[in-house]
């Protein structure tokens, strides 16, 4: 679907990016994960065919985007920062505006105005003029406008940007269900954000690719080993003695590095347990064996904020754990 | 085709639904008819019917020139305000297709202005003796100094986000073309006579007034708002690639 190879763009002098190379699938949804200005925006316009780059390949369906950047426009839906809206218009001749403009034959008009409103959500504002709506209304409204036409590719910038809790689960849910039939590419800074949305992650930090994969691929990829790791364990059992107990208990599984007592409250114990690489069944029987009730045993999932942290500031401390 | 004859639909659809469009077309017929009581008619020395048209056409002929100012000066400053020039990018239009039916459009709003001057003409046919090809080409010089202005509107406003700032280049590129000819006397040749024959006013716009159409004189505007337009979409152009 979209081959980039060593897409490189200058502002002037200043280079915004650099070298960046990937490949994306069709029906995939991809985000695009940096801090501000890491040139997430300035990737996306150059793939949504508004600027060139300054030199590099990038091909969508096979076609080159600087000899048929026209031919690739007519598959493309792209949400800017600010959804382009007309404010005088009426949200249904808006979207009669772009899918005309996008080529839409015209028997299909009134379809593909029906599904991309029913789809947004925005059926009951549909003769509404666009300068009376609200944020959240109108950055749908731009989503609405991206997949009128029903392109196999969607470009949205920052979709949900500025939108309030429950919006953005509106529109995490939204983009979720346009996968598969578009492939969708997205960006933003807010990590929870991304990782619930995509299937994969780019994380781009000061115009270069560091990392490319799944929410768990970049953890093991941040973090050096792929099988080892940190333990999060509750136990329950009766008596004073119990932490250090289990603590004994874990310690002397073969491959355990460290087992740390995190808290204590009444009968439960809560355990983290460093080990080489993946011993959770080891550990479950020797809890077991050493007449312990087992609560919960699971690898602890790195948060990926820390893991964000480790990728663009290798140098810096981790922030501690919640 | 199709790209041209949707933006036309849309541009003219704005004009009607923002204030702007209302507004200038009030002003203009407010002052045409202002000047043309005072002026043309309320002179207490009795005229010829065609020296009171020609006087018509003469303010008419400028203020159809401003009002292109400032119909134009929105049409691209504003998409690239408002971010909405990033939908025409990115869809499959030519910049000349952008530019020619947003011009199309603006020309067409100004053209139903001035059906709506007729009746100041209309009253000097029907009260005095004057031919019908001299309204004919009055107000064929009267979109023609229109159509001119809206060409250099519209090419301030491909320069700059900022209407204002695109009505103030707009207005200065205007003033310098209609003040071309004074540079015509203190020049050498071949320079006086470019100067002479680029003046936006002095040499081409009176015939029409008479009731003279000169193809000379067609061909000077004509070939002013081509290249103005032309100048626009290169810029478009260089936008769509560089910002």
């Amino acid at each position: 679907m979209i081959e980039v190879e060593d897409l490189t763009k200058y502002y002037g002098g200043k280079r915004a990016i650099h070298d960046l190379c990937f490949r994306i699938e069709k029906g995939e949804i991809v985000g695009f994960l940096g801090l501000n200005g890491a040139g997430k925006t300035t990737t996306l316009r150059i793939l949504g065919c508004l600027i060139l780059p300054s030199s590099g390949v990038v091909r969508i369906d096979g076609m080159d985007l600087a000899d048929s950047a026209h031919e690739i426009r007519k598959r493309l839906g792209f949400l800017p920062d600010t959804p382009p809206l007309y404010d005088e218009m009426s949200v249904r001749d808006y979207l009669r505006f772009v899918a005309e403009l996008k080529g839409v034959p015209s028997k299909n008009l009134t379809r593909f105005i029906g599904d991309a409103l029913s789809t947004c959500n925005l059926t009951e504002v549909a003769d509404d003029n666009i300068a009376t709506l609200s944020h959240g209304f109108r950055q749908r409204v731009g989503l609405a406008q991206s997949m009128v036409h029903k392109p196999s590719l969607l470009i949205l910038d920052e979709p949900t940007s500025g939108l309030d809790p429950v919006q953005i689960v509106e529109m995490r849910e939204l983009i979720k269900r346009l996968g598969g039939e578009h492939t969708v590419l997205l960006s933003s800074h807010i990590l929870t954000e991304i990782s619930q949305t995509c299937d994969r992650l780019l994380v781009i930090d000061r115009g270069k690719l560091v990392a490319d994969g799944t929410e768990e691929s970049i953890s093991q990829q941040a973090h050096g080993s792929a099988q080892g790791g940190v333990l999060e364990l509750e136990i329950e059992g009766e008596g004073e003695a119990v932490p250090e107990q289990a603590r004994q208990a874990i310690g002397r599984v073969p491959g355990v590095i460290v087992a740390r007592v995190v808290s204590k409250q009444a009968r439960r114990v809560r355990l983290e347990v460093e080990c080489s690489d993946d011993r959770r069944s080891q550990v479950a029987r020797a809890i077991v064996d050493a007449g312990l009730g087992l609560l919960l045993l699971q690898r602890k999932a790195l948060e990926l904020e820390s893991i964000f942290q480790r990728l663009v500031h290798p140098t810096h401390p981790q922030p501690p754990a919640t | 085709m199709k790209p041209i004859a949707l933006i036309i639909r849309r541009e003219l659809a704005a004009y009607l639904r923002s204030p702007l469009g209302w507004v200038v077309a009030a002003v203009l017929l407010l002052i045409d008819g202002l000047a043309f009581n005072v002026f043309a008619v309320g002179s207490d020395t009795a005229r010829k019917s065609s020296e009171v048209l020609s006087q018509f056409f003469f303010f008419s002929g400028g203020l159809a020139e401003a009002a292109g100012l400032f119909l134009a000066m929105r049409l691209l400053a504003e998409e690239r305000q408002t971010g909405t020039i990033n939908l025409l990018f990115s869809s499959p239009i030519r910049d000349y297709q952008i530019v020619l039916g947003k011009f199309l459009a603006a020309f067409v709003f100004l053209l139903g202005i001035h059906v709506l001057s007729l009746y100041m003409p209309l009253m000097v046919l029907l009260h005095g003796k004057v031919a019908k090809g001299h309204l004919v080409a009055g107000y064929l010089g009267v979109l023609l100094m229109g159509s001119t202005g809206l060409a250099i509107g519209m090419f301030a406003s491909s320069l700059t986000r900022s209407q204002l700032v695109a009505i103030v280049v707009g207005a200065a590129i205007s003033v310098a073309l209609v003040m071309a000819w004074l540079l015509a006397p203190v020049t050498d040749r071949p320079f006086d006579q470019f100067f002479s024959w680029l003046a936006l006013w002095n040499k081409h716009f009176p015939p029409f007034m008479r009731g003279t159409i000169s193809l000379q004189d067609v061909a000077y505007y004509v070939s002013m708002t081509y290249v103005f337009l032309f100048a626009t979409t290169r810029v478009l152009e260089s936008r769509r690639w560089s910002s």
